[in-house]
């Protein structure tokens, strides 16, 4: 059986504090739930809450060698800083994701940009900012298709604390149909 | 509770913890890994400080031992936390210790006393950049030379160095294996990288993992000697509480353990502890190559730069270029044989590494002994790593002479 | 204090291997030697079930000596090795000598750490006021003003209180004798031995060709009878007034109290865990 190669590498990027590397951990066990292969690696500074952080997810039918995700196809950036720091990591169509609610600026735009202020969003429909993770990252899935939903539900509920699994699979869902809203 | 039904109720519970993982992929982090591996190694031991990028082992390990039966303890400092180990395998533990540079280095002492004492432990250092404190969440790959040379001495080492979560697995079972067979302690060297890293992982089935315990001595105590020198001087080891009464001092020491001064017993005891190395180096060494019976460059790395190096390999012979890869899952001793071969063969090696040049270093001795092979170094000490891009670029630039 | 005749003391040696010994004429450390062998030999323990661990110094060099299971570890490392063996093995009797630069410098922080966790270590610390196996320089339990190799012009450190040091850190027994003493400290051993928890004897012994030459206290029988004329029993120094008890030796028990033990706290959490176990 012959299969095509398809490896796909995403980078969420913001400040420490947003849950960006636990979104990392679930795409990533939602890519094993489809049966990929999948690295996950992070950056981030000492900082519990602020400084950087960055977390990148790198999909692939075959063997991944090198863990780290270099040339994006997927970049999530919650913050200005972030967002400034690797947009020239992306690739030409690459899709580029900024929550506006942070990010004013964007050098580079093209069919493939969202911009979305996912914080302000999850603030007024979800009565919390803490999910701001989930919600960018079921948007990025929708949009994508880099990983079944289907799979980043059980993800998600593998990965959250039981009290908090509610809240997050309502911001899972609205970030669903946000993304239908913004693809149309 | 005696002691075997203990042991037999252990098992029982280490699959529990470990085996439910077998039959499909999960998702796996490093450090994880290690502290998985430990368990199907037998481990029933922890004791350490908490230290970035290593400081998972610990937590899972302080969840996971108290339910087999095992014993942790987050001690004072990492040099507390080596002694303890120590002691703990003298009455009978299979022992660890995780850690990173800055704590690494106040291991230093306690690991050449259980080098001198043929006591098995296992040090597991997740580098990162330094020196000193350096930049904790970054990697780096500083400390190749200090797990050979950094305790005051001249006494041989066992490391290993990993490149990918199941490979930590199996070389922390292997560590363990080796520190039981080889009296020693042995180091797993692992980058910051991959303590972090998640990646798919489909464990080995506990079962079939192969799990050494030191040799038990027979002897009456009477005839016991803790370092005897049959088996190529890997020789039985008796526990305390075990009737043997036996003495352990860091001091040089003759044949049953008690101190001595004159040359002809300190010779013996050197001898041994470097010829027990030596002479099973076939055993002790291990390296995975790619094409390197067509390579006219190789390239030379281990750890994360390994795995990138991998990357770049594959992309240059993509290109039509004729490349190959040597990657030493045992850094310590130092692959000779092989890297000799290598040199021989190839036109051109390069050395990828998050340092220096602390391999290239050992590559330079060889070549000076066969003045074979030209040798390229690529280094980087920012806390970032090297990717198979820039390898490209260097193997295009040798390659092209 | 039952005695016990010198062919037995003996009987715990390793006399066919490693005398004579390194300690000078007129040390005390003989004399501590005796008095632990003395109250393991009353308490009728099962010698393969004890392990003696040491550090570096002169005093370390006592478990060579003794047909145990013995652990000659690194300068100032004894209780952390110590802690090593006895959290694997709670059932065997950990005995830890040590001196005062040994325990209460380099190996300072794990002193606390032990007294602070309980752990049930007997350590008996053989504080003769010096670093004895280097040449005689200045260590934490060296008085104010005296000299060592190190301190030409006379101690300008403070000295630890090293009991005070062990109950503030957390020790459940602490007491103090000194080497002239010898039936006291037997006694106080036997004790420590039998305490639950973390106890701490501190002997204070004479170390005359060293600390006695630097700071003139006279031969070795001269500063033993330091020892009996400069010390007093606490019950005693209670009802003295504070001028007559400055400079003195405080002999005796300062504190013995039965607390939750460091062992038994890890196999109470082991056994909560049991019933959840596969979970």
């Amino acid at each position: 059986m012959s299969k095509k190669k398809m490896i796909k590498e995403v980078r969420f990027s913001g400040s420490g504090g947003q849950g960006l590397i636990l979104a990392g951990i679930i795409l990533a066990r939602a890519a094993v739930e489809d049966g990929l292969n999948v690295t996950q690696t992070q950056s981030y500074g000492p900082e519990s809450r602020g400084g950087y952080s960055r977390a990148d997810v790198v999909i692939s039918n075959e063997d991944i060698n090198y863990p780290e995700a270099t040339n994006l196809d997927i970049l999530l950036s919650l913050t200005q800083e972030a967002c400034d720091k690797y947009i020239f990591d992306l690739k030409r169509d690459g899709v580029l994701i900024c929550d506006t609610s942070h990010v004013k600026n964007i050098s580079i735009i093209n069919d493939n940009t969202y911009e979305v202020p996912f914080t302000e969003i999850a603030q007024k429909e979800l009565g919390s900012e803490i999910p701001t993770n989930i919600l960018s990252l079921a948007f990025v899935v929708k949009v994508t298709n880099i990983v079944n939903e289907k799979s980043l539900e059980t993800a998600i509920r593998a990965s959250v604390r039981p009290a908090f699994i509610d809240l997050n699979i309502k911001a899972m869902k609205l970030g669903f149909k946000l993304a239908k809203e913004y693809q149309l | 509770m005696t002691k075997e039904k203990a042991t037999s109720k252990k098992t029982e519970k280490v699959e529990a913890i470990v085996e439910k993982k077998v039959t499909k992929a999960v998702i796996m982090q490093g450090n994880e890994a290690v502290a998985k591996g430990a368990l199907a190694a037998g481990c029933d031991f922890f004791a350490g400080y908490p230290i970035t990028p290593s400081t998972e082992v610990a937590e899972i390990l302080s969840n996971e031992l108290p339910k087999i039966g095992g014993t942790f303890i987050q001690m004072e400092d990492e040099i507390a936390s080596m002694c303890a180990i120590i002691g703990a395998s003298l009455a009978g533990a299979k022992a660890l210790t995780a850690t990173s540079g800055p704590g690494f280095s106040l291991m230093q002492e306690a690991i050449g006393f259980a080098k001198i004492t043929e006591t098995p432990t296992v040090v597991v250092n997740v580098q990162r950049m330094g020196p000193s404190t350096g930049m904790p969440t970054s990697p780096g790959q500083g400390d190749i030379m200090q797990s050979r040379w950094g305790s005051h001495g001249d006494a041989p080492a066992i490391v290993l160095y990993p490149d990918s979560v199941k490979e930590a697995f199996q070389l922390t079972i292997r560590a363990f294996n080796l520190a039981e067979k080889y009296r020693s302690c042995v180091v797993l060297l692992m980058d910051e990288v991959l303590g972090h890293m998640r990646e798919a992982v489909t464990l080995p089935d506990l079962s079939t993992v192969r799990v050494i315990n030191r040799i038990k001595p027979t002897v009456p105590p009477q005839w016991y000697k803790h370092y005897d020198e049959n088996q190529k001087y890997l020789s039985p080891i008796a526990s305390f509480g075990e009737g043997y009464r036996f003495h352990v001092t860091g001091l040089t020491h003759d044949d049953h353990g008690f101190p001595t001064n004159k040359p002809n017993e300190a010779a013996k005891m050197m001898e041994r502890l470097n010829k027990k190395i030596k002479h099973n180096i076939r055993d002790l060494v291990q390296i995975e190559t790619e094409h390197m019976h067509e390579a006219k460059v190789a390239v030379f790395a281990a750890g994360i730069m390994g795995r990138a190096s991998k990357e770049a390999v594959k992309m240059a012979r993509a290109e039509g270029l004729k490349v190959g890869l040597l990657r030493p899952l045992t850094i310590w001793p130092f692959p000779d044989d092989a890297v000799t071969k290598m040199l021989k063969d190839v036109d051109a090696v390069v050395v990828p590494e998050l340092n220096e040049g602390q391999l290239f270093h050992e590559l330079e001795r060889l070549v000076r002994e066969r003045k074979d092979g030209s040798l390229h170094r690529l280094n980087r000490n920012d806390g970032t790593v090297i990717t198979p891009a820039e390898i490209l670029t260097k193997i295009k630039e040798v390659y092209n002479g | 204090m039952a005695k016990i005749p010198q062919r037995k003391i003996h009987d715990y040696l390793r006399h066919d291997k490693k005398f004579p010994h390194v300690w000078c004429a007129g040390c005390s450390n003989g004399i501590v030697l005796g008095a632990v062998i003395r109250a393991i030999d009353e308490l009728k323990l099962n010698r393969d079930n004890i392990v003696m661990v040491s550090g570096i110094g002169c005093s370390s060099r006592m478990p060579v000596y003794v047909d145990f299971n013995t652990l000659h570890s690194l300068h100032g490392r004894a209780i952390a090795f110590a802690t090593g063996v006895k959290m694997y093995k709670p059932g065997m009797k950990v005995i830890v000598i040590t001196g005062d630069g040994d325990a209460t410098a380099i190996g300072g922080n794990h002193f606390i750490h032990a007294a602070r966790r309980n752990l049930d270590l007997t350590v008996v610390l053989l504080n003769n006021n010096i670093y004895g196996m280097t040449g005689g320089q200045y260590s934490p339990a060296t008085p104010h003003g005296d000299k060592a190799t190190t301190t030409p012009y006379g101690n300008i450190d403070p000295n630890f209180d090293i009991c005070k040091l062990a109950i503030g850190a957390g020790a459940s027994h602490v007491a103090r004798t000194t080497a002239f003493h010898a039936i006291e400290l037997q006694k106080q051993i036997k004790e420590a031995l039998e305490h639950p928890g973390f106890s701490l004897v501190e002997a204070i012994c004479a170390c005359p060709v060293i600390y006695g030459r630097l700071n003139k206290k006279g031969d070795a029988p001269a500063m033993m009878r330091n020892m009996r004329d400069n010390s007093i029993p606490i019950k005693a120094a209670e009802k003295l007034p504070p001028e007559q008890v400055a400079g003195k030796i405080l002999r005796g028990t300062f504190i013995k109290e039965v607390r939750a033990e460091y062992t038994d706290a890890y196999q109470k959490m082991m056994d909560q865990l049991s019933p959840k176990e596969g979970e």
